[in-house]
């Protein structure tokens, strides 16, 4: 996998400071917040802790600067409000962070499976992320939970049933 | 048993009989001495000790100031005949150099035993204990002292009195060259302590205010050269006409003309600070020129709120207050501000006020301004709070 891309914030100081006036700080939000779904996106990575301290995204240990916990709660608060990230618990310490909204993954997933003629057949959570068919997708080897997730908002909207077997899910496209 | 002297066994004027013990004996450190079988007489003020009736007789006998002891103990024998008797013990201070002669004037012991055959009584003792408690010796003392300080205040006040008869205006003119010495006197007096000084305060202004004056008027009477040097005299002690209170009737005008003061007099200093002087060292500046009519706080803060011109008073966000010249205004200070940071690529709050000889106050302050403007970008981090240009929005314009 080639080398992750830094912005050159990463490597300004400043960046990992809120800044206090209004129009640096949405600037700086935006690039941070792209900053996210780029960097996990590249590693593939949909959970995220606030509090991992060696995840190079919240420490440039070249510079020696680290977000601040209240700035990346910053930064997810951000991403879910465009739909992009998720609390896991209470806490929010843990997040469910992606690089498409729940809506897209959904239609992106039904849309193939249409391609593809797979309606009206079932199939299961694992063949969807891991078949071999899906490999160029997008949404091939995304966490299923985020997918079950995404699966569930395409159910509400009548276009697919998730059937639980075995601990497992399976869904039918209709 | 040095301390001792040979004087007639009479009461002085303020003395009085305390106590009286027969068969004593004294000791000279632990030695026994000659001095034995006597009696002892204790005053307010002093110890005296005789053979039997010499004290009676007012015949000389040896006498001990009491203000030689510095305590008191005690120590207790055994007997052989009556048990345990009980000796005391007093310990001395060194001998005053004009002591008169007494017995024994080459010992070395620092304190006396008092013995008797019995021991001493109760009585006589606990009389010394508390005679030497009062300090009745020294109440005279002090009420001495008082009694000199009395004088040496009045002749103060006198020398005033004088110094205040010669201050009129053709003193001035008869002796402008005396004048000198005797301010000199004067400011010695004013400054011997601060209540004086409020005294004399308003004297020494208006002496300094007359005399400038009668420059002023009288141009002929002293040569021009001395006059140009008195003056610059006065000058560098500050303001020669100081705006006070007691030459407006309400505190507006007064406010209104302190505050043109204040800005004829800050107007250079500012422009040579780059703009901007925080209030404390324009408080300074500005009693430091006054001299003696110093300036509360207050006055000048109102006086500053006043300024209207060339200066301006300016609060921040924070709460400090300067005075800026209206020529600065932020843009002009967060550019100029911006290319300080810029050219050192990242500037923490003191580098600031180091480059600029400023205050760390106000270097602060501009760079917080210049943060305002969009201009920098703050790095906070464990190394302290350090300014960037703020690449995060112009990078956007590149």
């Amino acid at each position: 996998m080639a080398e992750f891309q830094w912005p050159w914030e990463y490597t300004f100081p400043p960046f990992f400071t809120l800044q206090p006036h209004e129009e640096t700080r949405r600037q700086q939000l935006k690039v941070w917040t792209d900053l996210f779904l780029k960097y996990l996106k590249h590693v593939n990575r949909f959970t995220i802790d606030t509090n991992d301290q060696n995840l190079p995204l919240f420490f440039n240990e070249s510079i020696n600067r680290r977000l601040s916990p209240e700035l990346i709660l910053l930064i997810l608060e951000q991403l879910q409000q465009s739909g992009h990230a998720a609390p896991l618990d209470k806490r929010r310490q843990e997040w469910h962070v992606y690089h498409y909204t729940l809506e897209e993954y959904g239609n992106m997933v039904y849309d193939w499976i249409q391609e593809t003629g797979q309606t009206n057949s079932i199939c299961t959570l694992y063949e969807l992320v891991a078949g071999e068919n899906s490999t160029q997708m997008e949404f091939h080897n995304m966490d299923e939970d985020v997918l079950l997730n995404a699966l569930r908002l395409l159910e509400g909207k009548g276009k697919c049933e998730l059937i639980e077997m075995d601990g497992s899910h399976g869904v039918k496209f209709f | 048993m040095n301390r001792f002297a040979y004087e007639e066994a009479r009461l002085t004027e303020s003395e009085s009989f305390v106590s009286r013990d027969r068969n004593v004996k004294i000791y000279d450190g632990d030695q026994k001495t000659e001095f034995e079988d006597g009696e002892v007489v204790l005053t307010t003020h002093r110890l005296f000790w005789g053979r039997p009736g010499e004290i009676a007789r007012a015949a000389v006998t040896l006498c001990l100031p009491l203000s030689y002891v510095i305590s008191l103990s005690e120590e207790t024998t055994a007997s052989n005949f009556f048990g345990r008797k009980t000796r005391i013990i007093m310990h001395l201070r060194p001998p005053n150099i004009n002591k008169a002669p007494g017995p024994l004037d080459t010992s070395r012991a620092t304190h006396i035993k008092l013995s008797g055959k019995n021991g001493l009584s109760v009585e006589f003792h606990s009389a010394l204990r508390e005679t030497l408690n009062a300090r009745v010796w020294e109440i005279a003392l002090t009420s001495e002292t008082i009694v000199k300080g009395v004088e040496s205040m009045s002749s103060v006040g006198d020398k005033l009195a004088r110094i205040q008869k010669r201050t009129g205006i053709g003193g001035i003119e008869r002796h402008l060259e005396a004048k000198a010495k005797e301010t000199d006197e004067n400011i010695a007096l004013a400054f011997q302590d601060l209540s004086v000084l409020m005294a004399m305060a308003k004297d020494m202004v208006g002496l300094s205010k007359n005399i400038s004056g009668k420059i002023r008027e009288q141009r002929g009477e002293i040569s021009e050269d001395e006059t140009v040097r008195f003056k610059s005299y006065l000058l560098s002690l500050g303001i020669d006409d100081p705006v006070t209170r007691d030459n407006f009737s309400s505190n507006t005008a007064y406010f209104n003309s302190l505050a043109q003061q204040v800005c004829q007099m800050l107007l250079d200093p500012i422009e040579e600070h780059g703009g901007m002087m925080s209030l404390a060292d324009v408080y300074c500046r500005v009693n430091r020129a006054r001299g003696l009519e110093l300036l509360s706080p207050e006055d000048l803060l109102h006086a500053c709120e006043r300024l209207s011109g060339p200066i301006k008073l300016r609060r921040f966000p924070s709460g400090a207050m300067v005075l800026q010249l209206e020529s600065h205004d932020d843009e002009v200070i967060s550019i100029d501000t911006l290319q300080k940071v810029r050219d050192a690529e990242s500037l923490a709050v003191e580098e600031l006020a180091k480059q600029l000889r400023i205050s760390l106050l106000l270097a602060k302050e501009r760079l917080l301004v210049a943060e305002r403007m969009g201009k920098v970008c703050r790095d906070e981090s464990v190394e302290g709070l350090r300014f960037y240009p703020n690449l995060l929005l112009s990078c956007d314009n590149d």
